[in-house]
């Protein structure tokens, strides 16, 4: 009898329980469910659009960080190429100014040398001068004082010469 | 398997305790609780299992001490009567015309004999222990989901908090490994039933498992509430169908005229069939669950009705494997609340699958 009930649906239960039932499923529906699935759909499509937006982010990062290297690339390749040129422009200025200093050397040594060569010849040309006036003086002295002995005139005259001669040569 | 062994261990004690009481029943007065008896009140398993586990006008706390329930009653000759369940004095008394008799209410003579044709007339709607445990999670459930919602609305875009946080792994779990899964894309529109289906079992089985007042009503241990579960399933799954479904049914596609004869009426019965299983299927399961545990908790005063030193010493064990049973039933309570939206969910999935090719032929 106990275990016949058992399996025996009651009325009153299925009465209250589907009436129950009914009631809290569409307040639940109205008031609970749809909220809730609404804003766990809205929290999930935030979050999965932020993922979104965070790994567009760091791409953008690595983007400008390769961008970056890039440019510092750019930069030493460039400040590379400047300091070549300018070593090239001071290699270049310092043969110039080697070029430029030896040839003004080598001027200055040629007219060194020509005013040597200038000088040493008008010091010839006075000395010969002064040899030519000292023998016209001798020659007068000689003149003055020994007219009268042809023989030591010619002696004394041909001594002096001689002396002449060695002093030039 | 084990559980099987189990269940047909403890239906043998509860059949062989019946057979007891059945027994007495002839040579003395049908109710056991009268205390004036001459010795002892024997202990009974069967009774103090089914006791437990049947529904009851007045909700029984201890000893003699019942919670007394509204007692509702339309009588197709007499009317409306609405008085409380401790008029009966648990079955003693008669009242109105009315009396309690194994569990139910009958329509008694003047004399106190059982009036088989007036009872025929009662319609009993009375407030029993399961229908207020019924009201009970209903209002649980209510307070509990809009509170919830409210806390979804307040923090919108927030990580989940509190009571939000315990539900809500459960309400994804619904919502992606069962509706997602079994219906296809329009779960949407079968959410708020399944999530509702869910939790209603998930927190009738849990509370059946509550020994205190006021939860423990064995709810969906009783076949009356799993039939209205079942029955919502099939008007949800008859009234979604679609033309596939119903072509699937009354002329499968594909297979000759002749077979038609021999398959339509399997489908047709396979329609109800399905319902029918969701409905036996909680019902067994959970009735199980408690007839086990309180078997094993009855061995003890089984025993202990031979010699109190035996009853001590199994009261150990019993309480144990009672211990043991009511954690698998806490496992069980999940499952089937799952088992049975999962079902359901499957079941409205067929209903609204769209039609596909069918290339094989049975020939």
């Amino acid at each position: 009898m106990l275990l016949a009930s058992l399996v025996q649906p009651a009325f009153g239960l299925i009465f209250w329980m589907t009436l129950s039932f009914a009631i809290v499923f569409f307040l639940l529906a109205k008031f609970a469910w749809k909220p809730i699935l609404k804003s766990l759909h809205e929290r999930e499509q935030s979050i999965e659009d932020a993922i979104g937006e965070a790994k567009k982010a760091r791409e953008e990062v690595a983007a400008m960080k390769a961008g970056n290297e890039e440019l510092l690339r750019e930069a030493r390749a460039e400040r590379d190429l400047m300091l070549k040129e300018a070593r090239d422009i001071r290699d270049k200025e310092i043969a110039e100014a080697k070029g430029r200093a030896k040839a003004e050397g080598d001027a200055l040594l040629a007219r060194a040398r020509e005013e040597i060569r200038n000088e040493k010849n008008a010091a010839i040309t006075e000395m010969k001068n002064q040899v030519g006036e000292l023998s016209i003086q001798v020659a007068e002295r000689i003149l003055r004082e020994k007219l009268g002995d042809k023989a030591a005139q010619q002696a004394l005259l041909d001594k002096v010469l001689k002396e002449s001669d060695i002093r030039l040569s | 398997m084990l559980r099987a062994a189990f269940l047909s261990f403890c239906l043998l004690l509860a059949g062989w305790s019946l057979a007891q009481h059945e027994g007495h029943e002839g040579a003395d007065a049908p109710d056991l609780a009268d205390h004036s008896g001459k010795e002892k009140a024997e202990f009974n398993a069967g009774e103090l299992i089914m006791g437990h586990i049947a529904d009851e006008h007045g909700w029984h706390i201890a000893g003699d001490f019942s919670f007394p329930l509204p007692v509702i009653i339309y009588d197709t000759q007499r009317g409306l009567h609405v008085f409380s369940s401790a008029r009966f004095e648990h079955g003693h008394a008669a009242y109105d015309g009315y009396m309690l008799h194994d569990g139910g209410i009958v329509a008694v003579d003047a004399n106190g004999q059982v009036d088989e044709a007036a009872t025929a007339n009662i319609w009993d709607i009375s407030i029993t222990k399961n229908v207020a445990s019924i009201f009970l999670i209903m209002v649980i459930m209510l307070l509990v989901f809009t509170s919830v919602a409210r806390t979804y609305a307040k923090r919108a875009g927030k990580a989940p908090k509190g009571l939000q946080s315990l539900l809500e792994p459960l309400i994804i779990f619904v919502r992606d490994d069962v509706a997602k899964s079994a219906i296809g894309p329009k779960y949407m529109r079968f959410m708020p039933y399944l999530l509702t289906i869910f939790f209603v079992i998930f927190l009738a089985n849990i509370t059946g498992l509550i020994p205190i007042f006021p939860f423990g009503a064995n709810l969906t241990g009783n076949i009356a509430i799993t039939f209205t579960l079942a029955v919502f399933t099939f008007i949800v799954v008859t009234l979604n169908g679609n033309k596939n479904y119903w072509q699937h049914i009354f002329a499968m596609p594909g297979v000759p005229k002749w077979v038609l004869i021999i398959l339509t009426p399997v489908e047709v019965l396979g329609v109800f069939l399905k319902p029918f299983v969701l409905m036996i299927r909680l019902f067994a399961n959970m009735a199980a669950g408690h007839i086990i545990a309180l078997s094993f908790f009855s061995l003890i005063f089984v025993f202990g009705a031979t010699s109190a030193a035996v009853g001590y010493g199994v009261s150990v064990v019993s309480l144990a494997f009672t211990i043991f049973m009511t954690i698998l039933d806490v496992l069980i309570s999940f499952i089937q609340a799952y088992v049975f939206t999962f079902l359901s969910a499957l079941y409205i999935g067929a209903a609204l699958e769209e039609h596909h090719e069918h290339k094989e032929s049975i020939v």
